[in-house]
């Protein structure tokens, strides 16, 4: 009755080859038409046609895209320091000493991680223009603590807890501060842990689209995703769709590069903060 | 007895050192949460309580200062003309806002159970080992590391009415006669949505469920294969119950993010009826039709929707946030 082996064989490797091509065939076919201009564009094309980097050549030279990877790239970068600064040293006091409240704390900073963006969006607004941030690439460092610190801590947290116990207590005997500990033990044995989370941290200040879209004001100030969905043609006939898939290759690649080169790091921390917790 | 008084001797100076010792670590614990509990509150506690507060007034975007307290008139009001007649005010009786409510549940329900159902086959793939796996892996991760706004663009472009690939695709394959303009007309546009989305989010609900299935132990297949039970019936009877619990963790994840969806609905169909979620719905409010206490007024309900399903999930599957297995 069951099926013969080698049919079983073919299936699960065309299963396998339709998940590769589904994740895999709309970043190709972006890449193949950032390359095409003019006419081809118009033209559906499976393989690659033409070779034409002139879409590139003209989102990287007008200057204002330039500015705005380099935006995202600032206010990625200093929120995945700053929150993870405030985690680590955060995280220890909630994963390695016991005091009364802790349980409700991390709870408490669980469901700060669940907070709807659009909740806090009135107020934040408020609370940015009264600090006169608005149109600052810091009001985007500062509101993304909204979802970069709940999730760093909670991380964190996850994985101090599982370090036995007696590798600071040669140091508590000997009277070191609790900085110390922190600097000198915790920080070189979780320094992977904090990898993974920075860089999760870093993929998600990079994505971000309503703190981003909201609180900046000036095209030169813009974060490359809100620039990539405000490109607009006059008519929706003049879309650019050539330059619209080169910025997006362009700002898609590291974050290709990124999951290529630490991958496992990534899968463990996407799954830590769900199922250990 | 006797015995009592000589061994707790030793002990009595260690206990008095170590409470010291505790007593100060409990001190330094709260000076290190200090920061990090400032900055939380600065950036989601505060802004919560003004989001509510705005929804009680009258305030606009450019007079954020001046705002008035209203009462309950954002949400809900009966203006009496006088003549025995009168009309429903406030968010509660705009059609708007419950077409909107029914857009964001929809959207969840729909591509959260398929979400489910695709990533349980990939994770079940990725589970086997075969040769390559790990570029499979690494694949199937990309849609998940893709900006949101890139993917909305992207599929936004294949679905093109006129250029699109996916139109020239289905007609090759003779399924539909006719270019669909997947975005631009009402019956679709959801569809499109959705797909968008459950093309994206697909991959980190299928490393949820691996994961799940990696905490399977192994012994548990061995036997049920001696055995010689079918696969199927294995998958159900012993697979499915045992990830059951990370299978809950990801739904439950997936449904609070569906449930405030914003960037793709934006960026794909803009100001249609046919897709715009309570996110939308809000920011419109506050920053395109300036009625900022209105906006906020959605912005604080679709809060508390979010906050009881989160409080529900907690409680049922009551989380041992304490660690105290230790």
């Amino acid at each position: 009755m069951t099926a013969p082996a080698w049919l079983k064989t073919t299936g699960f490797y065309l299963l396998v080859g339709i998940i590769v091509l589904q994740a895999l065939f709309p970043f190709y076919y972006a890449v193949l038409t950032s390359l095409e201009d003019g006419q081809a564009l118009f033209e559906v094309n499976y393989l690659p046609a033409v070779f034409d980097l002139s879409n590139y050549r003209s989102m990287l030279s007008d200057g204002v895209f330039g500015k705005q990877i380099l935006n995202s790239v600032f206010v990625a970068t200093v929120t995945v320091i700053i929150s993870l600064f405030l985690a680590i040293t955060a995280s220890f006091a909630l994963a390695r000493i016991r005091f009364r409240g802790r349980g409700l704390l991390l709870l408490t900073i669980l469901s700060v991680s669940m907070f709807p963006q659009i909740a806090v969006l009135s107020g934040l607004f408020e609370l940015i223009r009264a600090f006169g941030l608005f149109n600052s690439l810091w009001s985007l460092v500062f509101s993304y603590m909204i979802f970069t610190l709940p999730f760093t801590v909670w991380v964190l947290t996850t994985f101090m807890r599982a370090l036995p116990i007696e590798i600071e207590e040669a140091a508590i005997m000997d009277g070191a501060s609790s900085f110390t500990i922190i600097r000198r033990i915790f920080v070189p044995l979780l320094w992977p842990a904090m990898v993974t989370t920075g860089l999760l941290a870093f993929i998600h200040a990079w994505n971000e689209f309503l703190f981003a879209l909201t609180f900046l004001s000036t095209d030169t100030q813009r974060t490359v995703p809100v620039a990539i969905a405000l490109i607009s043609g006059r008519s929706e006939f003049e879309v650019p769709w050539g330059n619209i898939m080169a910025a997006s290759v362009v700002v898609t690649l590291p974050l290709v590069v990124l999951v290529l080169i630490f991958q496992r790091r990534i899968v463990s921390g996407l799954t830590a903060g769900a199922v250990k917790g | 007895m006797s015995a009592i008084p000589e061994t707790s001797m030793p002990t009595a100076p260690v206990t008095a050192r170590t409470s010291r010792l505790s007593r100060e670590r409990i001190r330094s614990a709260w000076l290190f949460l200090a920061p990090m509990l400032i900055v939380l509150a600065g950036v989601a506690l505060y802004p919560l309580y003004r989001t509510i507060w705005f929804s009680f007034t009258d305030a606009s975007l450019d007079l954020l200062g001046e705002a008035r307290f209203i009462g309950w008139r954002n949400y809900l009001e009966y203006v009496d003309y006088g003549n025995g007649d009168g009309e429903w005010f406030g968010l509660l009786a705009d059609p708007r806002w419950w077409r909107s409510v029914w857009n964001t549940v929809w959207f969840a329900l729909v591509s959260v159970s398929l979400e489910t159902a695709f990533g349980l086959v990939i994770a079940l793939v990725l589970h086997k080992k075969f040769p390559g796996r790990v570029w499979v892996q690494a694949a199937v991760l990309i849609p998940w590391a893709i900006p949101t706004i890139v993917s909305a663009r992207m599929w936004a472009w294949m679905l093109h009415d006129q250029f699109g690939i996916v139109n020239d695709m289905l007609q090759r394959l003779g399924l539909i006669d006719a270019p669909v303009a997947w975005t631009a007309s009402p019956e679709t546009a959801m569809i499109a949505v959705i797909m968008v989305d459950v093309w994206k989010t697909t991959p980190f609900m299928a490393l949820l469920i691996l994961a799940g299935l990696q905490m399977v132990p192994k012994d548990m297949y061995e036997a049920a294969r001696l055995d010689g039970v079918p696969p199927i019936r294995l998958f159900r009877k012993v697979t499915l119950p045992l990830i059951m619990p990370a299978l809950l963790v990801a739904i439950v994840f997936r449904a609070l993010d569906a449930l405030r969806v914003f960037d793709i609905v934006y960026v794909m169909t803009p100001n249609t009826d046919a897709t715009r979620t309570m996110s939308v719905y809000a920011r419109e409010n506050l920053f395109d039709f300036d009625r900022f206490a209105y906006g906020s007024a959605a912005s604080t309900l679709l809060f508390f929707i979010i906050a009881l399903i989160t409080i529900g999930f907690i409680y049922a599957t009551r989380m041992n946030l304490e660690g105290d297995e230790r």
